[in-house]
C-alpha cells in the first residue's frame, strides 16, 4: 500500500471516532478533558462554537458519536459523551462574556429565516456577527421549533431551552412569532437577499383502517398531541391509552401519557423490539415507567362501540428475513388480540409538507415532492433559496439540524457576497505535540478501566405526577469526573516518523491492543490487513502505513482499538512516535467565540 | 505523568489450546530503557510460551545481574523465579534442575553476566549438558553499570565515549559448540521471525540450550563505530537459514525442494525445518557448524539461526542415572529406607 496521506485533515479526524460521526463535528475529547479539570465554561464554548444548543443537547442529543465511541470496541460501553455534555452546561459559569455581543455593524443583506427550529437559529447565530439584518418567522409563540413543541418537558425543561435559545436572539434577531408563512413567493418578492427554509418536517402520518373516522374524537396525531400538551391545549388523557409506533416519538407520547392520567399505557408496534427505531435508553426509560412494549403486533381496526372508541385489533406476525436481510412481518395465524383503550396516539412517522411553497418559483421537487437540495452548499435550485435541518432531507434530529445550519450560513454569506458557493474554506486544523518530558505528557494517557457510569433519575413517584419535573439528574461533578476520565483522548494522535524509526520494535512490544506492526508492504489492502499481528477486521477503521524503512518493511498501525496510551511514544528510543494533539473544527460563516 | 500500561488488551486475541491468551504469558512493565534489545527478546519469550501452549507454573526463570538478568520479570509473571547473584545463575539452575527435574529451565543472562564473572559456571554447565535452555543478550557492554566494555565487545568497537576497545572478543556462540553443547544458536533481537522458533526449539531441546542474541543497547551502545548497535547488526547478519518450529502434532504438509531444506527431527516427536540459505553447512555435522561460524567471523559477518543440533546427547540426568521421579517428590520413607535397608547395603560391599 502507498503510505498514509496524514496531510489530509480527514485521516486524523477519522481517528476521533466521535467527532466523526457527529454532524457537527463537535471536539468531543477536548471538551471531555475540559470537564475533567472542571473547566466548565470553557468546555461548554467548545459545544457552543460548534453545536450551538449544550444544554438541550447534552439532555437530548441522539447521540450518534456514543455508538462510534472507541471505547465500545474496547470493552463494553462507549463514553457516556451525551451526558458530559450536559455537565458542561448545568455547571458553566458566565458564558455570555464569551458570545458575540449585539450590535453589529450592518452590512446591508437581509435575511429571512422560516421556521424557528435549531437549523434557523443555527443560521441566524453564525450570521449575526456578520451584520446580517435577520428575520425569523414561526407560527409558534416563541422560537425552539420541535425543541419547543415535541421535546417534552420531563426530558428538556424550559428554562434550558429558553437560555439556549434567547443566546441567539439577542444577538438582534428580528422575530416574528405567531406568524405563519403562507407564501414563499411574497417573501421572495420583498427585500431579502437570501431565505433559508428551516420549517422542519411537521406532518405526522395517519392511520387510515376501519373506524378511524367514528373514533376519531379519540384517537391523535402523536406530533399534534405533543406539541398540544407543549403549548398547553390538552391536559388529559384517557386512563387506558395506546400509542402505536416504535420510534422515539412514541416513546415520548407514551411517557407524557403517563403523567396526563395514563394508568395503563402500552405501546404498540409492528416490528420486534430489537429493531424498534426509538433509541434504546429511550425504550428503557418508557419501560421503567411501567409502560409495557408489545412488538410484532400489526394494527388492524379501531373497535367502536355506541360512537365510542373501545380499543383496537391487532395481527400477530414475526419478522421474516429473504436472502438479502430484507425483512417482511409474516402473520404467525395466531387469532386477533384486542387491546383496551380509551385514546389512541398514532406515532408511526412524520412527513415533510410545503404548501406554502409556491411551486413556480424555481424550485425543483423531487418524485416524492421533496425539495432538490445540494448537500454542501444547502442551496435550492433557486440560487437565492436556502433549505436546513428536516425541511431538507426528511426527519433526522437537532444535531443535523444544527450542521445543516452551519453549512447553509456559508452559502449564504457567499452568496450575499458574491462568490462561488462551492469555494468553502477547509477546516481548522492543528497538530501540536505533547511531550512535556520522559513519561510526561500534556494529558493524562492512564487508561482507566471503570464501567460507564449511570446517570441518576428522580423518583418516579414525583415525575409522573408533573410533566414538567425532569427526569434525569445528570452526573454531579465527580461522577462526572471520573465518566470523563474513561475519554481514551482520541484526538491524541500517534504520529509516525519513519525518519527517525530504528525498527527497535519497542513499540510492537509495548502497545497493550496490539495495534503496530512492521512487515513487508503488501499491494492489496485487505491482504496487508490479515498480515499484522492481529488481523485488521474492522474495515471501517483505517490503517496508518509508513514508508519504506531500512529493512525494506513498512510499519503498520490499526487504528482499530488504539488506546492513545502514548506507550509507544514513550518506548520509542528516537520519539518515532509522538503523542500530537489534532484538534478539527468545523468553518463556520464567522468567529463566534472569543 | 503515567507509566502504567493498560489492562485492555485486542478483543480478538486468539488463545492457545490452554485457552490463554498471550497476555497471560506477560510481566510486569519493563523498566528497562526505551528501545533496549532485551525487551524485544522479552517479548518473543512471551509470543514463543505462548505458542508451545505452556502452563506457566511447569517453568522456572532464572537469571543473574545486569539489564538482561532483570527481564525475567518483564516475562511470565506466573511462573516460577530466581535472580541470582552475578554471574551465578547456572550453579542455581543446576541445584534446582537436580531438585526437581519436571520444570522447564529458562535461563537469562548478560554478556557481562556471563563472558566475565560468570565465565566459570557457564563452562561447567555445558560440560555437564544441564538440561535448560540459556540465552544470553548480549550487547557487548555492562548496560546496567553505565555501558563498560565487555568480554564480547569486538576488537576495534568504539564505545559512546569514543575509546576503542583493544582486546579480542570472546565469541559465546563458538566456545560453546567446542565445549559441546548439544543445541546452539545465534540471533538478533530485531528479528523475532527467527527468535522465536529458535526460542521454542531451544526449549523442546533435551539439554543445553544456548542461544546467543545480539541485543542492542540503546543508551550505551547503539553509536556509530559500535559493532552491537542496531544499524551495524542489521547490515551484518547474515542467515544459516530461516526455520520454522514444527509441533507434533502438525503434519507436514508442505514439499519443499531436497538439498535446501533440512528437517531435523527432536527428541519428542517435534521437529526444525531449515530452508537453507548457506549451502555448505550441515546443522547436525559439528566441524561443519564451526567451520561455519568461522568462516563469518572471518568475514566480519554475525551468522545467525541454527548453527548445530544434537538430539542424542544425553542430558545430566541422564548421565547420573538418577531417578524418574523428582528427587523433591521423594518422600522421606523412600530417601531414608532405614537401617535394615542399610545393612543390606553394607553386607553387599563386603
Ligand atoms: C416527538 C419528537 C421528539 C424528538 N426528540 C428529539 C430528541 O430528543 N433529540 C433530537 O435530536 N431530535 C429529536 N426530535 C427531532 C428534532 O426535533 C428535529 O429533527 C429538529 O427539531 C429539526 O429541526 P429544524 O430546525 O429542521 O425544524 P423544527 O425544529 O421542526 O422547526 C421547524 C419550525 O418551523 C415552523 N414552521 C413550519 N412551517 C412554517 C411556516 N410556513 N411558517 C412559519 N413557521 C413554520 C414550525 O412551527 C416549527 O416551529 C424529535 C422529534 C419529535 C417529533
Ligand atoms: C559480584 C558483582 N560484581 C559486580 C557487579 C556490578 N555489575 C552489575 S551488572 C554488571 C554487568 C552486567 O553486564 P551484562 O551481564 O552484560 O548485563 P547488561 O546490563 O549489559 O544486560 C556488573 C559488573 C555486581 N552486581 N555483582
Ligand atoms: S474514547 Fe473519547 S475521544 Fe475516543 S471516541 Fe470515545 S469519547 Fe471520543
Ligand atoms: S497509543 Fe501506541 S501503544 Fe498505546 S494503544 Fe495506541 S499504538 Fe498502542
Ligand atoms: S542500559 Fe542498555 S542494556 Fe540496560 S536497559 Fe538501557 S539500553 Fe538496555
Ligand atoms: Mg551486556
Amino acid at each position: 500500500m502507498e503510505p498514509t496521506d496524514v496531510n489530509n485533515p480527514e485521516y486524523y479526524h477519522k481517528v476521533v471516532d466521535c467527532q466523526y460521526a457527529c454532524p457537527a463535528h463537535t471536539p468531543v475529547p477536548e471538551y471531555i478533558r475540559l470537564i475533567a479539570e472542571q473547566k466548565y465554561t470553557e468546555a461548554y464554548m467548545i459545544n457552543w462554537e460548534s453545536n450551538v444548543f449544550p444544554g438541550i443537547l447534552g439532555r437530548t442529543c441522539d447521540r450518534p458519536c456514543e455508538p462510534a465511541c472507541r471505547r465500545g470496541r474496547v470493552e463494553e460501553e462507549p463514553v457516556a459523551i451525551c451526558r458530559l455534555k450536559r455537565v458542561a452546561a448545568d455547571n458553566k459559569g458566565d458564558v455570555k462574556k464569551h458570545m458575540p455581543v449585539a450590535p453589529f455593524k450592518p452590512n446591508g443583506k437581509k435575511i429571512a429565516l422560516v421556521g424557528a427550529g435549531p437549523a434557523s437559529l443555527t443560521v441566524a447565530r453564525d450570521l449575526a456577527a456578520l451584520g446580517y439584518e435577520l428575520h425569523l418567522y414561526d407560527e409558534q409563540k416563541a422560537g425552539g421549533g420541535f425543541m419547543r413543541s415535541q421535546i417534552p418537558s420531563f426530558r428538556l425543561p424550559e428554562s434550558v431551552l429558553d437560555e439556549e435559545v434567547n443566546y441567539i436572539l439577542d444577538l438582534g434577531i428580528h422575530t416574528h412569532f405567531n406568524t405563519y408563512v403562507k407564501s414563499l413567493k411574497s417573501l421572495l418578492d420583498s427585500d431579502y437577499d437570501a431565505v433559508f427554509v428551516g420549517s422542519g418536517a411537521p406532518k405526522g402520518r395517519d392511520l387510515d383502517i376501519p373506524g378511524r373516522q367514528e373514533a376519531a374524537a379519540n384517537i391523535h396525531i402523536g406530533i399534534n398531541w405533543l406539541s398540544n400538551v407543549a403549548f398547553e391545549h390538552i391536559h388529559k388523557i384517557g386512563k387506558k391509552v395506546i400509542v402505536l409506533g416504535g420510534g422515539n416519538t412514541a416513546m415520548d407520547c407514551c411517557r407524557t401519557s403517563r403523567r396526563l392520567g395514563g394508568e395503563e399505557v402500552k405501546v404498540v408496534v409492528r416490528s420486534p423490539f430489537a429493531e424498534m427505531k426509538a433509541s434504546p435508553w429511550e425504550k428503557e426509560d418508557a419501560m421503567h415507567e411501567d409502560i409495557p412494549i408489545m412488538d410484532n403486533h400489526v394494527p388492524k381496526t379501531f373497535v367502536v362501540e355506541n360512537g365510542k372508541l373501545k380499543g383496537m385489533t391487532f395481527e400477530k406476525v414475526h419478522a421474516v428475513y429473504n436472502d438479502k436481510g430484507k425483512r417482511s412481518l409474516v402473520p404467525t395465524g395466531e387469532p386477533e388480540v384486542f387491546v383496551e383503550a380509551d385514546d389512541v396516539l398514532v406515532a408511526i412517522g412524520q412527513e415533510n409538507s410545503f404548501p406554502w411553497i409556491e411551486r413556480d418559483l424555481g424550485i425543483e421537487f423531487d418524485k416524492w415532492d421533496m425539495p432538490v437540495v445540494n448537500e454542501t452548499t444547502f442551496c435550492s435550485t433557486n440560487p437565492k433559496v436556502f433549505f436546513g435541518g428536516d425541511a431538507a432531507f426528511g426527519p433526522k434530529n437537532v444535531i443535523t439540524a444544527v450542521a445543516h445550519g452551519h453549512q447553509a450560513a456559508v452559502s449564504i454569506d457567499l452568496h450575499c457576497k458574491g462568490e462561488d458557493l462551492n469555494k468553502r474554506l477547509s477546516p481548522f486544523v492543528n497538530l501540536v505535540s505533547q511531550k512535556m518530558g520522559i513519561h510526561e505528557w500534556s494529558y493524562d494517557s492512564a487508561v482507566v478501566e471503570d464501567v460507564r457510569y449511570v446517570v441518576p433519575q428522580a423518583d418516579k413517584k414525583v415525575t409522573l405526577k408533573d410533566r414538567k419535573k425532569e427526569v434525569e439528574l445528570g452526573f454531579d461533578g465527580l461522577t462526572g469526573f471520573k465518566e470523563a476520565q474513561r475519554c481514551l483522548n482520541c484526538d491524541m494522535q500517534t504520529v509516525f516518523s519513519e525518519s527517525k524509526c530504528i525498527e527497535c520494535d519497542a513499540c510492537v512490544d509495548i502497545c497493550p491492543t496490539a495495534c503496530i506492526t512492521f512487515t513487508e508492504n503488501a499491494d492489496d489492502e485487505s491482504d496487508l490487513r490479515n498480515m499484522l499481528k492481529v488481523p485488521a477486521t474492522n474495515k471501517t477503521q483505517d490503517l496508518l502505513v509508513s514508508g519504506v524503512l531500512p529493512t525494506k518493511r513498512v510499519m503498520v498501525k490499526d487504528e482499530n482499538v488504539c488506546l492513545h496510551c502514548g506507550l509507544c511514544a514513550e518506548r520509542c528510543p528516537t520519539s518515532a512516535w509522538d503523542m500530537q494533539k489534532f484538534f478539527y473544527s468545523v468553518t463556520k460563516a464567522s468567529k463566534v467565540c472569543h | 505523568m503515567t507509566y502504567i500500561r493498560p489492562k485492555f488488551r485486542h478483543p480478538e486475541l486468539p488463545k492457545n489450546k490452554l485457552g490463554y491468551s498471550v497476555d497471560f504469558y506477560e510481566g510486569a512493565l519493563s523498566t528497562l530503557c526505551a528501545g533496549c534489545g532485551h525487551d524485544s527478546i522479552s517479548a518473543a519469550v512471551v509470543e514463543a510460551c505462548f505458542d508451545l501452549n505452556i502452563e506457566p507454573h511447569r517453568l522456572a526463570k532464572l537469571s543473574g545481574i545486569g539489564c538482561s538478568s532483570k527481564t525475567p520479570a518483564y516475562f511470565l509473571s506466573n511462573s516460577h523465579g530466581f535472580n541470582s547473584v552475578h554471574g551465578r545463575m547456572p550453579s542455581v539452575a543446576t541445584g534446582a534442575n537436580l531438585a526437581n527435574r519436571d520444570l522447564i529451565y529458562f535461563g537469562v543472562s548478560g554478556d557481562g553476566d556471563t563472558a566475565s564473572i560468570g565465565m566459570g559456571q557457564f563452562v561447567h554447565a555445558i560440560r555437564r549438558n544441564l538440561n535448560m535452555v540459556y540465552i544470553v543478550m548480549n550487547n557487548g557492554c555492562y548496560g546496567l553499570t553505565k555501558g563498560q566494555d565487555s568480554a564480547t565487545a569486538d576488537e576495534g568497537s568504539k564505545s559512546k565515549a569514543g575509546s576503542v576497545n583493544p582486546f579480542q572478543a570472546i565469541d559465546l556462540a563458538s566456545l560453546s559448540l567446542e565445549l559441546g553443547a548439544g543445541f546452539v544458536a545465534q540471533s538478533f533481537s530485531g528479528d523475532k521471525k527467527q527468535l522465536i522458533p529458535l526460542i521454542k526449539a531451544a526449549i523442546n531441546h533435551r539439554g543445553f540450550a544456548f542461544i546467543n542474541v545480539i541485543s542492542p543497547c540503546v543508551t550505551f551502545n547503539n553509536n556509530p563505530g559500535s559493532t552491537k548497535s542496531y544499524d551495524f547488526v542489521r547490515q551484518h547478519v547474515e542467515a544459516t537459514a530461516t526455520l520454522d518450529f514444527v509441533p507434533e502434532m502438525e503434519e507436514i504438509t508442505t514439499n519443499y525442494n531436497e538439498g535446501s531444506t533440512q528437517q531435523v527431527k527432536m527428541h519428542d516427536g517435534s521437529s526444525i525445518r531449515l530452508h537453507k540459505i548457506a549451502q555448505d553447512w550441515d546443522p547436525q555435522n559439528r566441524i561443519s557448524a564451526i567451520n561455519a561460524i568461522q568462516k563469518a567471523r572471518s568475514e566480519g559477518e554475525i551468522l545467525t539461526g541454527l548453527i548445530y543440533i544434537d538430539e542424542e546427547l544425553g542430558e545430566l540426568h541422564e548421565v547420573l542415572q538418577t531417578t524418574d521421579t523428582p528427587l523433591n517428590q521423594l518422600t522421606e520413607e523412600v530417601l531414608c529406607p532405614g537401617s535394615e535397608a542399610l545393612s543390606e547395603i553394607n553386607a553387599g560391599l563386603r
